[in-house]
């Protein structure tokens, strides 16, 4: 079985985001990117599926620019077998991402995609859901464990009531959550050997694939600033003050 | 647990430690002459800049000789120099002195050095450089005569903090190589165990550091003029302190401004990090900082010892360029063309024989030691004071450093005075952020995954609750620019507290603590500050 993993290029989680000046989304110039946390586990867990025996062939897919590469290059010298690039300069909507990724299942015939459940950047988390929507073929979202057995799989899912266990058919989609795997360190014997291995591209006329855009962007702003403390000298200070706001 | 561990072993002919100016210079040479040449660098920072901090005003001399048509594609930050001013500051004025002809800037650049180092990279690894960014060369790997270094042992990740194997564990490798090319920056982890077992610094003077803190601002629109650079003596520090500002106007509203502070200072009680946000909150400097934002901020120590500080440059299998060295400039504030041409230098040799031997002589019959010759005499002169030293720098520079004589340094660890015989700063209230050093921790987005072993060593807590507490009252609490070290009371008994995942990587603890019984170790790589721009 062939596993499709997507992966998104998005600022590193440890870096103070900035809106930019004129309030047309962030600062991306000179910042720290990285590989999407949910998307690293998710690649995990595929290596994992391969080493286990149940997966014959890994392969990492990203749409973006050329610096994507970059991302793609972590998977494979995490393990993945294969890269797929999909040029693409700018932003990309959910539903957009879903319409390549049918489209290189079509041509892949994977026997299981995975995601993250969400990317960290704009947060849709909607991407794998549309996917499976129209690719046709059940979905199992924030997975926190997943077995395959045969031609089913059975995925844990982390819900709002605690855990939900279902099977699911494959082929399938599964989005991965937090809990779901550590992701490994990459070794760096395998940096060297990632630059050799595969990476195919294609544009997205080479898909089929257009893309417009359904959700525009109104306007970017940062969270208000934390106006600063101040320390009360007594209880009843701090009651008068509190009552002074209308919070007691 | 290393002994029976099975390691990868990687073969290069040459491997880099550190991609720095010093490092990326020395691959990048090596490839333009030799291109067979297998050449490997390792970064300890998550990507190549991230944990590099200057300036940085720089002589583009090295640049120019590497890529003469760099300034058709620049790096990132690049704003040609338009105009140098000098400053005296007391508490409450700023007197403009004549520029020093070393502050002359006149055809250099203001960059930010990590993201040259970033341009640098990707140039090198278009040239067929293998760069290895999130790697920590954490010790030396010499032969079974101990003589002779053969290469290095990349860190191993996965490790918890009582130093047990955690899931994922992954042992680092085995990197061998004909020569190793040291370029760890100021007080280089590995470069400072090589000097010591291998006593380069016999007959040398002392090393003398001093602790450079720097924020990268986006002001409000109109105030900056792009390509001035301003310095500074004085105020906030006393006249026996060495140090100084700097304020480098860039583009696009952004200024670079930080504050170094001689790390031969003598009150324990001082405070680097306040000394620098006194001087932002001058009544002459913090209107241009009203009403902006941090972009990024971060702290890294400069070696400020000079010719007469140099260690040997050579060992069998491995050799010494850069700041690893020690070649800094002081009254230019430059040692990013040092760095370079030392990188370029050695790359020449090693392009055609990988050996070490020769290095050090060739280096010091170049015309950067005589460049370094000429101002060694300027920094020691400060010993005696602000004074006393600028009037000494100034009969330097008229006779060209040729008097006969050359001054000593004191080491920075013993410089300092009994806490009972120094005064408590006393600052005034100020109000531009960052509140504190916390604060100011967080702009250096520095991450080190917490169950991992503390890479602050300290050999022996008991003199810290002792020793230290009472001749010193714990320097460490306070010359630390992270707030890493605490002293923390618990029933009335007082223990040192390491919040080592605030560690900056400036090594200033290293240097400064009295007892020398703090050892900085690389953590597990990737770990450390992620600079923006510094
Ligand atoms: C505050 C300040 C202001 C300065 N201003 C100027 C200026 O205006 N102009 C100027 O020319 N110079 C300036 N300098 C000096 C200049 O920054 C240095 O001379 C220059 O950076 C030295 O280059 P380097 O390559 O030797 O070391 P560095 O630039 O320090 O680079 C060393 C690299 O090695 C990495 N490293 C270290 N140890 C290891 C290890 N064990 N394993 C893997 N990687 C490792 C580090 O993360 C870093 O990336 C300034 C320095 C400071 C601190
Ligand atoms: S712990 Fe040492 S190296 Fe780390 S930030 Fe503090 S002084 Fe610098």
């Amino acid at each position: 079985m062939k596993v499709l993993v997507c992966v998104k290029r998005v600022v590193d989680y440890n870096v103070r985001i900035r809106v930019k000046p004129d309030g047309g989304g962030v600062v991306t110039d000179g910042v720290k990117m990285a590989m999407n946390p949910f998307d690293e586990i998710a690649v995990e867990e595929a290596l994992r599926m391969r080493e286990a025996g149940h997966v014959s062939e890994v392969v990492a897919v990203t749409i973006g620019d050329k610096k994507s590469q970059e991302q793609l290059r972590t998977a494979l010298a995490m393990g993945a077998d294969r890269a797929i690039w999909v040029e693409h300069e700018e932003a990309i909507q959910p539903l957009g991402v879903a319409r390549v990724l049918k489209a290189l299942a079509e041509r892949e015939q994977p026997g299981l995609v995975l995601l993250g459940k969400q990317a960290i950047d704009d947060d849709c988390g909607q991407t794998a859901q549309m996917l499976a929507a129209l690719w046709q073929r059940p979905q199992a979202t924030y997975a926190s464990e997943v077995v395959i057995s045969g031609e089913t799989v059975r995925v844990t899912r982390e819900v709002d009531a605690g855990l939900e266990v279902i099977d699911v058919d494959l082929p399938a989609v599964i989005s991965t959550d937090l809990r779901l795997n550590e992701p490994r360190y990459v070794k760096l014997p395998d940096i060297m050997k990632a630059k050799r291995k595969p990476m195919d591209s294609y544009t997205l006329p080479d898909l089929g694939v257009e893309l417009p855009p359904l959700v525009e962007r109104l306007e970017t702003t940062p969270p208000p600033a934390r106006t600063g403390g101040f320390k009360v000298e007594s209880v009843e200070e701090l009651v008068a003050t509190l009552k002074e706001k209308g919070l007691v | 647990m290393t002994e029976a561990i099975e390691r990868d072993v990687m073969e290069f002919d040459v491997v880099i430690v550190g991609a720095g100016p010093a490092g990326l210079a020395c691959a990048i040479r090596c490839k333009q002459q030799n291109p067979e040449l297998m050449v490997c660098v390792l970064e300890k920072g998550s990507e190549v800049g991230a944990q590099v901090l200057s300036g940085a005003v720089i002589e583009p001399s090295g640049l120019d000789l590497l890529f003469p048509d760099w300034r058709d594609d620049p790096p990132a930050i690049c704003v040609p120099a338009v105009k140098d001013e000098f400053s005296l500051l007391t508490a409450k004025w700023k007197l403009r002195l004549f520029t020093p002809p070393q502050m002359n800037n006149h055809g250099n650049y203001i960059v930010s050095l990590g993201g040259l180092c970033a341009w640098l990279a990707s140039r090198a690894e278009d040239l067929g450089v293998e760069i290895y960014p999130g790697f920590a060369a954490a010790e030396v790997l010499l032969d079974e005569s101990g003589e002779r270094v053969i290469g290095i042992r990349t860190g191993d990740m996965g490790v918890d903090a009582a130093g047990l194997p955690k899931d994922g564990y992954t042992p680092g490798i085995d990197i061998h190589a004909r020569v190793t090319v040291l370029a760890e920056g100021c007080r280089g982890s590995l470069s400072k165990q090589l000097i010591s077992r291998f006593k380069l610094d016999e007959g040398c003077e002392p090393q003398t550091y001093g602790i450079g803190i720097k924020e990268l601002w986006q002001l409000p629109e109109g105030r900056v003029t792009p390509g001035l650079i301003q310095h500074s003596v004085g105020w906030p520090l006393d006249s026996r302190t060495y140090g100084g500002s700097f304020l480098y106007h860039l583009d696009q509203d952004r200024v670079a401004v930080g504050f170094v502070t001689g790390l031969d200072y003598s009150n324990p009680y001082l405070e680097p990090y306040e000394v620098f946000q006194q001087f932002k909150n001058h009544p002459k400097i913090k209107p241009l900082f009203e009403g902006g934002e941090i972009i990024s901020s971060g702290a890294r120590a400069i070696v400020e010892g000079g010719l007469q500080s140099l260690p040997k440059l050579e060992l069998p299998g491995a050799l010494l360029i850069g700041d690893s060295a020690g070649m800094v400039n002081v009254p230019k504030i430059k040692g990013t063309h040092m760095a370079m041409h030392a990188g370029i230098m050695a790359a020449d040799r090693l392009a055609t024989s990988q050996e070490s031997t020769g290095w050090d002589a060739a280096w010091r019959s170049s015309p950067w030691a005589d460049e370094l010759k000429q101002v060694r005499n300027i920094r020691p002169g400060f010993r005696r004071g602000l004074w006393l030293g600028l009037v000494n720098a100034g009969i330097e520079t008229i006779t060209f450093g040729r008097l006969p004589w050359t001054l000593g340094h004191h080491a920075d660890h013993s410089s300092l005075k009994l806490a009972a015989e120094s005064d408590r700063p006393e600052w005034p209230k100020r109000d531009l952020p960052p509140r504190d050093r916390l604060a100011g921790v967080y702009f250096a987005a520095t991450e080190h995954d917490e169950n991992q072993p503390v890479h602050l060593q300290v050999s022996d807590t008991d003199i810290c609750i002792t020793r230290c507490r009472e001749e010193y009252g714990n320097p460490c609490t306070r010359f630390c620019p992270a707030n890493v070290y605490e002293m923390v009371e618990e029933q009335g008994a007082h223990r040192l507290q390491i919040n080592s995942g605030n560690c900056v990587h400036c090594k200033t603890c290293d240097i400064k603590d009295p007892y020398q019984i703090i050892n900085w170790v690389t953590p597990e790589g990737g770990s450390g500050p992620n600079y923006q721009g510094l």
